[in-house]
């Protein structure tokens, strides 16, 4: 059991042009850094990337929308982000915008094995055209998909050749759901270590979803909105 | 008329003792400055995290630490981390005792529209949508009217929708109002404003009874 790759083009090997990739972070905290370098370099195209945000103009999401790489963005918030305004308004980049909880639990029940789940979220909004509308307890929900990805990219702190992986800090937040929903699950990691290092208690995703593994470099982990207070 | 703080401080009275509060970005964020003494709550951040603390100390930033809005903060003692699936599980459970969040218009029938004006680039609903629907109690902070003076608090929302029914309270920088079947309920008046201004700054259904009183700080 070895699923330990060599960098980030080792681990994407098979990504395809008008493939669908799930790519983990929220903002610019958490996101695949190595990944995303990796397929601006391949210049794979037509992709459809389903991410909670779309990174800013140069950083993240942001460098393969340069590159015009993406045709799709399933996402819940793509605001901080010019050339994206610009690809959307021309037409050129189609945008699903879906509630960010429906957007986390879809990518849970696509690796889960649940096909559809009902939630009140969106009911009532031009985020329900469409959907059966089934009422529960007296409360009306709209029947949501799960979602599917051809790769996953996520991103951790800890992990082993086994695929057993740790986050940290709020660098968690859609890695670890779209981390069970790859068909590919691809990880990078800050440090890998021996398995067992790992204490089995504290591991977030058990190595069963990733199929590869690599030590990560040159983390920049740029932060979009640094705010902080003065020392008393 | 309140100023931003004014809101967010009056908005912070509402808060219970052992609460779990999800506060949305702007005016709703200011309320964890004004936490009454004596009582602890817990401020969830839908990125993740239960005890969100304050802003970092300069040069104590962490890239891996941020609250929904993308700003670097720091966690309490007892504060705990999540992934995104179990966060809304949270909120769509009903876990989360209060949402604090802004709104473009809100109706007297408790709709609310905070996502979207068509023409412009929409840049998503974020939690919004899941928050809206799920959440016992929902607290809009807003100004009562926008920068062209027209009224917020409407009979029906003319923007897309982010939720339907689901506006408890509203608590703008002239009035506490409380949502209930036949419009908004007139609660309180901001100082030194009378109940005919509030009355013309309301499309809305509004119902007066008795003496209004002034909101206390």
């Amino acid at each position: 059991m070895n699923k330990l790759v060599k960098d980030a083009k080792e681990g994407l090997a098979g990504v395809k042009d008008g493939m669908t990739l799930m790519l983990g972070g929220f903002g610019l905290c958490g996101i695949p850094e190595n990944c995303i370098s990796a397929l601006v370099e391949e210049g794979v195209k037509d992709l459809t990337c389903i991410s909670n945000n779309a990174g800013v103009d140069d950083f993240g999401i942001g460098l393969m929308l340069q590159k015009r790489q993406v045709k799709k963005m399933i996402s819940s918030y793509v605001g901080e982000n010019d050339e994206f305004e610009r690809q959307m308004l021309s037409g050129e980049l189609e945008v699903d915008l879906i509630p960010q909880g429906s957007l986390a639990e879809r990518c849970r029940a696509g690796g889960a094995g649940i096909p559809a789940f009902f939630t009140p979220a969106g009911y009532g909004t031009e985020v329900a055209i469409g959907k059966e509308v089934r009422y529960f307890d007296g409360k009306p929900h709209i029947l949501e998909s799960a979602l599917h990805a051809d790769y996953a990219l996520v991103k951790a702190w800890k992990g082993d050749r086994y695929g057993n992986i740790i986050f940290k800090g709020t660098a968690r937040n859609f890695n670890p759901v779209m981390a069970m929903a790859g068909k590919i699950t691809v990880v990078e990691v800050e440090e890998i270590v021996e398995p067992g290092e790992l204490d089995p208690n504290f591991i977030h995703i058990p190595g069963v979803f990733v199929q590869r593994i690599f030590q990560g470099k040159g983390y920049e982990k740029r932060i979009e909105q640094r705010t902080t207070r003065p020392k008393a | 008329m309140l100023d931003r703080n004014q809101i967010a401080q009056r908005i912070a009275q509402e808060l219970q003792d052992g609460w779990y509060v999800n506060l949305g970005i702007g005016i709703p964020t200011l309320v964890a400055n004004y936490i009454p003494d004596g009582i602890h709550v817990e401020f969830q951040s839908e990125n993740g995290l239960l005890g969100m603390g304050p802003f970092p100390f300069e040069g104590e930033e962490d890239a891996d630490l941020i609250n929904a809005g993308k700003q670097t903060v720091t966690m309490q003692k007892g504060g705990s981390i999540f992934d995104s699936s179990m966060s809304f599980a949270m909120i769509r459970g009903q876990h989360v005792q209060l949402t604090v969040l802004g709104a473009m218009e809100v109706s007297d029938s408790g709709d609310i529209a905070n996502w979207k004006i068509p023409g412009k680039m929409v840049k998503g609903m974020g939690g919004a949508m899941d928050l809206v629907a799920s959440a016992d109690n929902i607290i809009v902070a807003m100004s009562h009217t926008n920068r062209k003076g027209q009224s917020k608090l409407l009979r029906q929302c003319s923007l897309p929708l982010t939720g339907v029914k689901c506006v408890k309270k509203v608590v703008t920088n002239m009035a506490v109002l409380d949502i209930t079947p036949n419009g908004f309920q007139l609660l309180e008046r901001a100082p030194g404003v009378s109940v005919q201004e509030i009355q013309a700054a309301t499309e809305g259904r509004l119902i007066i009874e008795g003496d209004v009183p002034e909101m206390q700080f």
